[in-house]
């Protein structure tokens, strides 16, 4: 049988992860330490866990209602109403499997055959090719270290074509580490004025910034009506593998993402919910001191990780959210992935090139700080040592000539 | 939220006391120099009393230490209330940790000894018969599951992926 002639050319033509192909070598790697874990090393605190044995212990093994339990979806609009100053109501919130399929949704439900979707790069692996099964065409809107991978106006509108249908903002952003503030939401929000273009904002990592607190652009005057917000549990309470998100948005837009919703996944598995109430009532309970605590504890990691690439010559522009930074390895001579391989074999450390998240981001290695402390030693130890056996061979080179 | 300083450096310690004062001033965007006189300042205002250790005592080779909490009631003493006895009992070398407490009992006495006859013989020789002590209950500890925020055994609990996006 010829599949090639069978399947979808629209997946068969998609390059997999190139994270993926990393992995399967550092998976099989003895004492390899990595650095490319993108998930919390915390366990989800133990009264979220214990409310999911409650459920499953009370026979809660039933699907809920497409959009998620009630009780749930009015406290995730009570949190982002107290939390980021978002007012939606229960109608406007859908539970979702994950912020992922939120963005899945999304795409789904807005994009048309041949619209486009402005991303910005880097960003995340998934937005591209959510847009293109959607039918869409992704469009990249190269960000900087320069200017803190933030994505401005002035780069935004000269790609801004009648096709172009949405936009996605990712901020506290993954690999960079960027963060946008609200100065910086406004003046974005210039590039929108007179169009009908949509802002989805997949806001994730919002509690893990370091700087203040973290903006939501459906806060912003006048931009309401054209966001659609799309968070989860997974980074803030550590419940990675739980796999529970949601999407706050207009109920023209809702309703459509809810409609592909039910048809595909019915609904969140019901334990999850359960446990996503208990971490949102016992984080009003405690004015969300596990997460503070969680933030604190990156927050340390993260001044360590930036200092110790910045003494090694890796430059490394100061990353306000997320657990990621995000170094400049050009002076090593190294396109990302020569570094990242280089790295692994010879000293058995493992990052995430930057190129796996788009062009822009070549030249620069994706290192969480969602580790120990004595992890994260250890492998500034062995990346220094790397960077200083670099250097001496390149010396070494020049004698010779 | 702004936490001090001295909170932050005696949180960290407080993780892995062993974490130096250099590592300590990078993970504060501080200085070695500022760092290591906070500490001195700690120390010297006994704030800091002592940098210590937890040991899983199931896989030590030597013999293990026997540890039981103590209930003892009193009667206070005029003009000095507890702190007289809690002080007579704090002296003792066997006694690792001594709390005043709320609730049906005076104090909680917590006694380490090599044996359960010396721990015994500690309780009936020495605490019950102070002056002031009316009565002790002593509670022997069987196993320790989690001690200073540590569950026993601690192995590698990392069970995440090498890589993820």
């Amino acid at each position: 049988m010829n599949y090639d002639r069978i399947l979808n050319p629209a997946v068969t033509s998609m390059p997999p992860s190139g994270i993926r192909k990393f992995f399967d070598i550092a998976a099989e790697m003895e004492d390899c330490i990595s650095l490319g874990v993108g998930e919390p090393d915390f366990v989800t605190p133990w009264d979220i866990r214990e409310a999911a044995i409650k459920s499953l212990k009370d026979g809660m093994t039933c699907y809920t209602g497409n959009a998620g339990l009630p009780e749930l979806r009015d406290l995730i609009c009570r949190y982002y109403k107290e939390r980021f100053g978002v007012f939606y109501t229960r109608a406007e919130c859908l539970v979702t499997v994950g912020a992922s399929e939120a963005i899945d949704l999304a795409m789904r439900a807005l994009v048309s055959p041949g619209d486009e979707v402005l991303i910005p790069a880097p960003s995340y692996v998934s937005y591209m090719p959510c847009v293109t099964l959607a039918g869409g065409v992704p469009v990249a809107v190269p960000t900087t270290s320069a200017n803190g991978f933030k994505m401005t106006a002035e780069a935004v509108k000269p790609l801004i074509t009648p096709r172009t249908k949405a936009i996605i903002l990712t901020y506290p952003n993954n690999p960079t580490g960027g963060i946008m503030t609200r100065e910086d939401l406004l003046a974005l929000s210039k590039a929108f004025e007179g169009t009908d273009i949509i802002v989805v904002t997949d806001e994730i990592y919002a509690e893990l910034t370091y700087s203040g607190t973290h903006a939501s652009f459906g806060a912003l005057p006048g931009m309401w009506d054209r966001t659609v917000t799309i968070s989860g549990f997974s980074k803030a309470f550590a419940m990675t593998g739980w796999r529970l998100g949601y999407a706050l948005a207009p109920e023209p837009i809702l309703d459509q993402m809810l409609k592909i919703h039910q048809f595909t996944m019915l609904c969140a598995p019901i334990m999850a919910q359960y446990a996503g109430i208990e971490a949102l009532k016992n984080g009003f309970d405690t004015n969300f001191e596990e997460v503070r605590k969680m933030r604190r504890e990156y927050n340390r990691r993260r001044n360590y990780l930036v200092r110790q690439f910045n003494s090694m010559g890796l430059t490394c522009f100061e990353p306000f959210g997320a657990f990621y930074v995000f170094p400049c390895i050009r002076s090593t001579g190294l396109t990302s992935e020569e570094f990242c391989n280089e790295l692994l074999y010879g000293k058995r450390v493992a990052v995430v090139p930057g190129g796996a998240f788009g062009d822009t981001g070549e030249g620069f290695i994706r290192c969480s700080y969602a580790y120990s402390m004595d992890h994260l030693i250890e492998a500034c130890r062995r990346i220094s040592e790397f960077i200083a056996e670099r250097h001496a061979k390149s010396e070494d080179y020049v004698h010779v000539i | 939220m702004n936490r001090s300083f001295a909170a932050e450096i005696l949180d960290i310690l407080a993780q892995d006391s062993r974490t130096s004062a250099a590592i300590i001033a990078q993970m504060l965007n501080s200085t070695e120099e500022a760092v290591l006189a906070e500490i001195a300042r700690m120390e010297k205002e006994n704030i800091l009393l002592r940098y210590t250790t937890i040991v899983n005592e199931e896989l030590t080779e030597d013999k293990e230490t026997i540890h039981a909490l103590i209930e003892v009631k009193v009667t206070p003493q005029y003009l000095q209330g507890y702190d007289a006895i809690a002080d007579m009992i704090s002296r003792y070398p066997e006694v690792r940790a001594c709390y005043l407490m709320s609730g049906a009992y005076d104090f909680m006495v917590l006694v380490d000894g090599p044996t359960l006859r010396d721990v015994s013989r500690f309780v009936t020789e020495k605490l019950s018969v102070l002056n002031g002590v009316t009565s002790t209950g002593t509670h022997f500890v069987l196993k320790k599951y989690k001690d200073n925020h540590v569950v026993m055994p601690k192995g590698s609990d990392d069970r995440r992926q090498v890589i993820t996006p």
